[in-house]
């Protein structure tokens, strides 16, 4: 049985020419970047072209990207960096309540320091309104955080105009563009942001390398010491083949732009009609509001996303059911709950997010697939009631 | 084995602990060709309460079942169950010690949980038959149903704690270590190389390990048991002989911990969870002949006509022991045995065999 693979969002396959391009820095031009010999000078190169490529993707200067191993910590140095650096002027951050862990996190932890958070919830349709951000702002606020799109429901933030409104106030805006890069155009000039961070992994990119957009002017504290790498903005020998695959995926992302997302959106958009048509009592998530062309959130209601997600696996269909499974938490994602969702509909949501290489043939196969399974789930459930 | 009673057919999901036990059951019905899918159910909490280092809900038993499912090659999936867990097992254990009560959760887990949770998801998945790592083994009667037989491996029988599977499901489980000793379960495992090979075997219930009762009650639930009913300790002739700080810390056969000192050996013989009165004596007062039974089961799936000889089994490490059952009702029965038990402790499960076949099982309710 061969495997589909709808679950894009988590981490997608390096692509071939990525991969191609990454072999030579490990083999041949394995230098160290920081040595003044010829083997650093052919590192240097790759990692300062790869940097222009990155900055290309995000409408930025080369010299205000900063390589890091991840969107996690890219995120991470965003937003505790920023704080940090920023705390004598305030000590009053505003977050979305609905980013990605490597945010709320880093909020939650500075919170435990002695910072302020407001969190600011979304509409129902999952976009957060920048009034409701602008309304949180204060005298004393240092810091806003608002992604670019969410990883569970796809749904586009507006960046741009909560960008406008920091930047009328002189507030630095951070904007997790992990998801959005590759899906929507990564511009963080129209967003006015502060600092903006992608993950290599999520756009055909290798794993273990991503990269943080630093306006200039903005100085974020290094959480990382040891070396004056990356202008003394992230310390560690550089990952120059990583950094170089990154920059090959971004160059490519880029040039995709115009032709993938609105395939997607047509493979994504015809299996929900068909979905929605063949099985009674599904909730879309999102509704009403721009979503990332791949992403499809669904509720199956009365079937846990949990076990919808082990039934399509074992019938070959790679889903995320999007709810972590945290000892201790409640087993509905975080998301959902803040637009509002009950969590009784929350817990069956599944999360299908399309790729490149989605095929109508596999579309064709989820619709038939899926709705078969979901009714064998509801056929078990204690909580389902046609 | 009976035609009547469904061969294996589609793929088997087969419930993983962690444990060596679990992990060879696996493994044989892989081995035999059979198409497993292992599942682990994360049942207890480690981040809030105090935590088990080991016990066989650990996130480390979870990546051990991984592990084996990797070895072996066949599918393995988490289903997190925590909240049904601390509803129906949980609660009913802290419950029940609160009702004066020796509850064995073992029994509540398997029965009203693990195996009524596996068959669900085997269902969803498709898999028509169910598998632990039980010693046990199932046999077929003379009209093609399935029955409950004890393990050939007597030191580890785990028959006990299987009493209240209904029919339906028993013709579905299949308990691969049954005809097996414990020896050759862990030579087994190594010889297939598994991790969990040498692992050390948990003795205790899972989530109190390396903890009294008393002390995993009041740690895990401290609200719970300041309210535990307080009150006196008294003799069988009613002699006020001390007081106590909760009947939770008490069981039916105890000895240590009874705050009286009369000079000579006491035995907890009864609680009154209304009075909150715990009553105590010499160790021949502890001797009753008669259980009365709720919640009683017939793996057969038939309620006799009328009375059952067999022998009766009051706890986990009890000599079965000959006995007479009688049904009071649909799920009720009443067992007299030949001879007078040591501490039949309300709480506790009572099983009958008929030779080694389970012929019936309950909660005890009331020793006489």
């Amino acid at each position: 049985m061969s495997r589909i693979y709808l679950d894009h969002n988590a981490t997608t396959p390096v692509r071939p020419e990525v991969l191609d391009a990454m072999l030579p820095y490990f083999r041949e031009h394995y230098g160290n970047a920081s040595s003044a010999h010829a083997f650093g000078q052919e590192a240097r190169g790759a990692l300062e072209d790869a940097r222009t490529q990155v900055a290309a993707l995000l409408n930025a200067s080369p010299g205000e990207i900063v390589f890091t191993s991840g969107g996690t910590e890219a995120d991470n140095l965003a937003v505790l960096g920023a704080a940090r650096a920023l705390a004598p002027k305030g000590r009053h951050l505003v977050c979305s309540a609905i980013e990605h862990d490597a945010v709320r996190q880093a909020h939650e932890a500075l919170a435990r320091q002695g910072f302020e958070v407001s969190w600011v919830r979304p509409g129902p349709d999952g976009r957060v309104d920048p009034a409701a951000v602008g309304a949180a702002l204060r005298a004393d606020t240092i810091l806003v955080s608002v992604m670019a799109t969410n990883n569970e429901t796809g749904v586009v933030q507006p960046a741009a105009e909560i960008g406008a409104l920091c930047a009328a106030r002189g507030v630095a805006f951070h904007v997790d563009a992990v998801q959005a890069a590759g899906k929507i155009p990564v511009d963080v000039a129209a967003w006015r942001a502060s600092s903006a961070a992608i993950a290599g992994h999520k756009i055909y990119g290798p794993k273990g390398v991503g990269a943080l957009f630093v306006r200039r002017g903005h100085r974020p504290e290094p959480l990382q010491v040891g070396g004056d790498h990356e202008k003394g903005r992230r310390a560690g020998t550089e990952n120059v083949p990583g950094a170089v695959g990154l920059g090959r995926a971004c160059e490519l992302a880029l040039a995709e732009l115009p032709e993938v997302p609105p395939r997607l959106a047509r493979l994504r958009d015809r299996m929900e009609a068909e979905l929605l048509a063949r099985v009674p009592r599904v909730v879309r998530h999102g509704e009403g509001a721009l979503r990332a062309a791949n992403t499809s959130l669904l509720s199956f209601l009365g079937v846990e996303g949990e076990h919808l997600v082990l039934s399509l696996d074992v019938q070959g269909i790679a889903a995320s059911s999007g709810a972590a499974c945290k000892a201790g938490s409640s087993h509905a994602s975080h998301v959902l709950l803040a637009m509002g969702v009950p969590p009784e509909v929350a817990q069956t949501a599944v999360r299908l997010s399309l790729g490149r290489g989605t095929t109508d043939a596999e579309i064709d196969r989820v619709i038939a697939v899926l709705p078969r399974e979901v009714e064998k789930l509801r056929a078990v459930s204690p909580t389902y009631a046609p | 084995m009976e035609p009547t009673v469904p061969a294996v057919r589609g793929p088997v999901l087969v419930a993983m602990s962690g444990g060596v036990d679990s992990a060879v059951a696996a493994a044989l019905l892989a081995e035999e060709g059979h198409e497993v899918i292992g599942v682990t159910m994360k049942l207890w909490c480690y981040a809030e309460g105090p935590a088990p280092s080991r016990g066989c809900c650990t996130l480390e038993a979870i990546d051990d079942a991984r592990a084996v499912a990797r070895r072996m090659g066949f599918r393995h999936y988490v289903l997190d169950l925590e909240d049904t867990f601390r509803d129906h097992v949980l609660e009913d254990f802290v419950g029940e010690y609160l009702r004066g009560r020796t509850p064995n959760p073992c029994v509540q887990c398997n029965n009203w949980l693990k195996f009524g949770e596996l068959v669900r998801r085997a269902d969803a998945l498709g898999c028509a038959s169910v598998a632990t790592g039980h010693y046990a083994r199932r046999g077929s009667d003379a009209a093609g149903g399935a029955t409950l037989l004890r393990a050939a491996d007597p030191g580890k029988d785990q028959s006990y704690v299987l009493w209240g599977l209904a029919q339906p499901v028993l013709r579905r489980a299949l308990f691969p270590l049954g005809g097996m000793t414990k020896e050759e379960v862990r030579a087994k495992a190594r010889a297939l190389g598994l991790s969990v090979a040498g692992k050390r075997e948990s003795q205790d219930i899972c989530f109190v390990e390396g903890r009294s009762y008393p002390q995993f009650l009041a740690e895990r639930f401290p609200d719970r048991v300041r309210a535990s009913r307080r009150g006196e300790i008294r003799d069988g002739a009613g002699r006020l002989l001390g007081a106590h700080e909760g009947i939770h810390a008490f069981t039916v056969g105890q000895r240590r911990g009874v705050p009286v000192a009369t000079g000579e050996r006491v035995y907890v013989t009864a609680i009154d969870p209304a009075s909150g009165r715990v009553t105590v004596g010499r160790e021949e007062a502890l001797y009753a002949r008669t259980a009365r039974l709720s919640r009683v089961s017939y793996p057969s799936g038939e309620a006799p006509g009328g009375a059952l000889r067999g022998r009766g089994k009051i706890r986990y490490l009890h000599e079965p022991s000959p006995a007479t059952l009688e049904p009071e009702g649909p799920d009720a029965a009443r067992v007299v045995f030949d001879e007078p038990q040591r501490a039949i402790t309300p709480g506790q499960s009572l099983v009958l065999y008929d030779g080694d076949r389970v012929a019936a099982g309950g909660v005890i309710e009331s020793a006489s």
